[in-house]
């Protein structure tokens, strides 16, 4: 398979403050890449490192075979962007702006953006600021999505859409992936990743963390069991892999390491299992594992609230 | 009971004190958000009255010199109209003529700036919201914006007249009065252009045209008649401007003009008040209009974009260079009929229009004002570059298939032929004028290429702001500062008698002064030379640098 990003030991510092910490990223063609992150971890700077817009102090970066700094232009032609926080001219519409973004991508389709427009129910004759922050967005997305390009870098695009929307904007990202697109998705909305994604990234102060196709990165945190037995069990907490064990009488909660989950299943038969829930780790749980030891420090802010 | 009724009653009440809730925080976040930019305007104002008496001492020392300055200035419309008129041949009464327009009109400036940077900046930006919804009054963030505006005024007042006070305390006091209460005047004219339009690029854009239209009606009413006798003209009358000067600082002080000032800065803020409490926080009295739903063949990339972004400021300066031409080529004419044989005076028009016939010098001398105002409008061009950066603008268009030079081309050639047209049209505006009240139209061609010979001196102060904005872009703001020392230069240096050296960095200084001036291609050049060097620096420090705020 083709590489349509590779970064590898990014570094970027503005002043005293480091952004990126030799980040690396490796997005293939095709797939729609999840960029997960927590405020602050570098996931809009890596984003404008792609797009050549700020350069690297260190570290090797090519899109689509390319260098964005030097082939910005030629590249660009390929890249449509959606900005986290989109700004738009007083005085143009957003049709115009649509139109715009169009020309200078090199090439709209016409009935996709009629399609799009209808679809996100947007009026293409306001303009600037009167539309709210959600409307923004659908202007940069319509654009996007109405443009043919080869690779699309959406920095968390649904920040200000409804649910709605948001079901039309995955919709359209689904579209996009079967037509052969590259979607790198910059979020911090789990259940969107989940759902969009075939593989993610997750960076933190500035590098890679952890990085795989959902399947992968489950198989390295913890399920939840719970079950109702029809005796009581002993020795469940001598067995690998089980945490934060709850016993109540012959009802059970454990949390188990994936690897370990089939003794533990094993064990819970013996006591003849009348009910039993298995909930895979979410993602949710997997992106809290790498932030406790932040929560932690930052525990008592957190309580406070 | 009570509560139901309470319910229905609407819950805007007129001028309550809880419209007010909030507004000494607000003050003490203008206040701290204005730290630099504040006590510099200040200090600049008030370093340019104290150093002008001093200039003054130094260029005219014995009474008779300053009292045939006094003569040979009153005695022309031309000259009262370049240099205003003077009331008296004491040091501070020169003072007041040479640097008392100067200083009402600088302190509008600072004042409109302030008060819209705090009104409706803040609610164009969304940040009024976010304060408007703590415990804010409805008019706590325009109150807020005039105290500070206050504050800066009351300060410029004090420096003023505390510098001035060696030459009389009265007139002292009247000097620094008459500056700051223009000050406060054209800060509630801003707070009501605030109030009118949601884009706050365009309220300080009415308001600087208010404050050129009041300059302008003062100069013609200067040039029409001495108001230093009689009871003053008209125009000068109409004009706020005017009625700081007709207080006569240091020249048997009347103090009821002032008193104008501070009912027109009342009444300003009175109806900025008013309309304040009528309207919706972020909204105007004018909705905005919906626009195409699709983009038109204009807009067929940067270029267009740029167009499409900078035609209201292009078309905004040509309306003012055409009203202000006309009436300056108006006064231009006469200016041999009755200038006396004094040396010193020819030597001030000289050193400001050129050693060739007077009127031709008076011409130069209005080419030269036009000239250097300009630069406002090529150095505010070029910032657009770099506040499309700062709004992230920019980011998005540069992640299409642009260059950052044909992004940086797009706002640039417009920063550099936009002030080339408004030159050809002042210049035409002014051979008009000048034609029409000379009963000959013949000098309009040689208006025309005067104006247009401003070009490349302007174009180095455009080049430096490129410079700025690609080299050390969290600095641009000293574009700003160019521009303020290029226009003080031109306006005070030749009567100040600046020595040539200081003039000298001013681009619009190593020009030939035309009409009249032979022409030489030397200057020209050296400018051209500079220009496209900074500017080249400038656009290799875009094209290698990050973009972002």
């Amino acid at each position: 398979m083709k590489t349509a990003i590779s970064a590898s030991g990014l570094h970027k510092s503005f002043g005293r403050t480091h952004a990126l910490d030799g980040l690396d990223l490796e997005v293939e063609a095709g797939e729609v890449h999840g960029f997960l992150g927590p405020n602050g971890a570098g996931k809009s700077t890596t984003i404008r490192v792609l797009l050549g817009l700020l350069r690297a102090d260190a570290g090797a970066v090519q899109l689509l075979g390319k260098d964005p700094w030097h082939d910005a232009v030629d590249l660009h032609r390929h890249i449509a962007y959606v900005p986290g926080d989109v700004t738009l001219w007083r005085n143009l519409s957003g049709g115009e702006v649509i139109d715009l973004y169009g020309r200078l991508r090199g090439g709209l389709d016409a009935a996709r953006r009629a399609e799009l427009l209808d679809r996100f129910e947007l009026d293409p004759t306001k303009k600037g600021r009167t539309y709210s922050k959600g409307n923004r967005q659908k202007v940069a997305l319509v654009a996007a999505f109405s443009s043919d390009v080869e690779l699309l870098i959406l920095d968390e695009p649904t920040s200000g859409l409804d649910p709605l929307m948001e079901e039309v904007f995955r919709e359209c990202v689904a579209e996009e992936r079967d037509r052969g697109r590259t979607v790198l998705l910059s979020s911090h909305i789990l259940s969107e990743v989940e759902a969009l994604c075939d593989r993610v990234s997750i960076i933190r102060k500035g590098a890679r963390v952890e990085s795989g196709s959902l399947a992968q990165l489950r198989h390295l945190t913890r399920t939840s069991v719970t079950a109702e037995l029809a005796e009581p069990v002993n020795g469940l907490s001598e067995l690998p892999g089980v945490h934060n064990l709850d016993v109540q009488d012959r009802r059970v909660k454990l949390q188990v390491d994936s690897d370990h989950l089939d003794g533990v299943l094993r064990r819970l038969t013996q006591s003849g299992v009348r009910s039993l829930i298995s909930t895979p780790p979410t993602l949710e749980e997997l992106f809290l594992r790498h932030y406790q030891d932040d929560a932690a420090r930052a525990g008592e802010g957190a309580v406070a609230r | 009971m009570t509560a139901v009724a309470d319910a229905r009653v609407p819950a805007r009440t007129r001028g309550s004190s809880k419209d007010l809730a909030g507004t000494g925080t607000l003050l003490r976040l203008a206040l701290r958000r204005d730290r630099i930019m504040m006590p510099v305007w200040v200090l600049c104002l008030g370093l340019t009255a104290s150093s002008t008496v001093g200039r003054l001492k130094g260029a005219y020392d014995t009474p008779e010199a300053r009292s045939d300055l006094v003569a040979d200035m009153n005695g022309n419309g031309s000259t009262r109209a370049l240099f205003g008129a003077a009331f008296d041949d004491s040091l501070g009464a020169l003072t007041v003529w040479r640097v008392g327009a100067f200083l009402s009109v600088f302190a509008a400036i600072m004042s409109l700036l302030i008060v819209i940077r705090h009104t409706r900046e803040e609610e164009e930006t969304g940040r009024q919201e976010a304060l408007s919804a703590c415990m804010v009054g409805r008019r706590a963030g325009l109150t807020s914006a005039l105290l500070a505006v206050g504050i800066a005024n009351a300060a410029v007042t004090v420096l003023i007249a505390g510098s001035l006070a060696g030459q009389g305390g009265t007139g002292a006091l009247a000097l620094g009065l008459a500056v700051g209460l223009s000050g406060m005047a054209f800060g509630g004219l801003a707070a009501v252009a605030a109030q009118l339009t949601e884009n706050a690029r365009l309220a300080r854009g009415l308001t600087s045209a208010a404050v050129g239209v009041a300059f302008v009606l003062r100069m013609a009413g200067d040039a029409a008649e001495d108001g230093s006798r009689g009871s003053g003209h008209v125009l000068v009358w109409l004009s706020p401007l005017g009625w700081a000067e007709y207080a006569r600082p240091f020249a048997d002080e009347r103090w009821w003009p002032l008193l104008l000032i501070a009912v027109l800065a009342a009444a300003s803020t009175a109806l900025a008040y008013s309309l304040a409490g009528r309207r919706d926080v972020g909204a105007s009295f004018y909705a905005t209009r919906p626009g195409p739903p699709a983009a038109g063949p204009s807009l067929n990339g940067v270029f267009g974009l740029g167009w499409r972004l900078h035609r209201g400021a292009l078309l905004g300066w040509s309306a003012g260079f055409v009203f202000a031409g006309l009436i300056f080529g108006a006064i231009s004419d006469g200016a041999d009929d009755f200038l006396g044989d004094s040396d010193q005076t020819r030597e001030i028009i000289q050193r400001m229009g050129g050693a060739q016939g007077l009127n031709d010098a008076f011409l130069a001398s209005m080419v030269g004002i036009l000239g250097t105002i300009l630069t406002v409008y090529t150095a505010s061009a070029v910032l657009r570059l770099r506040s499309e950066e700062t709004d992230q603008r920019a980011e998005p268009l540069l992640s299409n298939a642009v260059s950052r030079l044909r992004w940086a081309g797009s706002h640039l050639v417009i920063a550099y032929l936009g002030p080339v047209v408004v030159l050809a049209i002042g210049g035409l505006a002014l051979g008009v004028g000048y034609g029409v009240a000379a009963d000959d139209m013949g000098g309009v061609p040689r208006a025309v290429g005067a104006t247009l010979a401003q070009a490349p001196a302007l174009w180095v102060v455009t080049s430096a702001a490129v410079f700025l904005v690609g080299v050390v872009p969290k600095y641009t703001s000293a574009a700003w500062a160019v521009v303020g020392w290029v226009v003080a230069l031109g306006w005070m240096g030749p009567a100040l008698k600046v020595s040539q050296s200081v003039m000298n960095t001013s681009p619009f200084s190593h020009l030939p002064k035309l009409p009249g001036d032979d022409v030489t291609a030397a200057p020209f050049l050296w400018s051209l030379l500079l220009s496209v060097v900074l500017t080249a620096g400038g656009l290799v420090g875009l094209r290698r640098r990050d973009i972002g705020g």
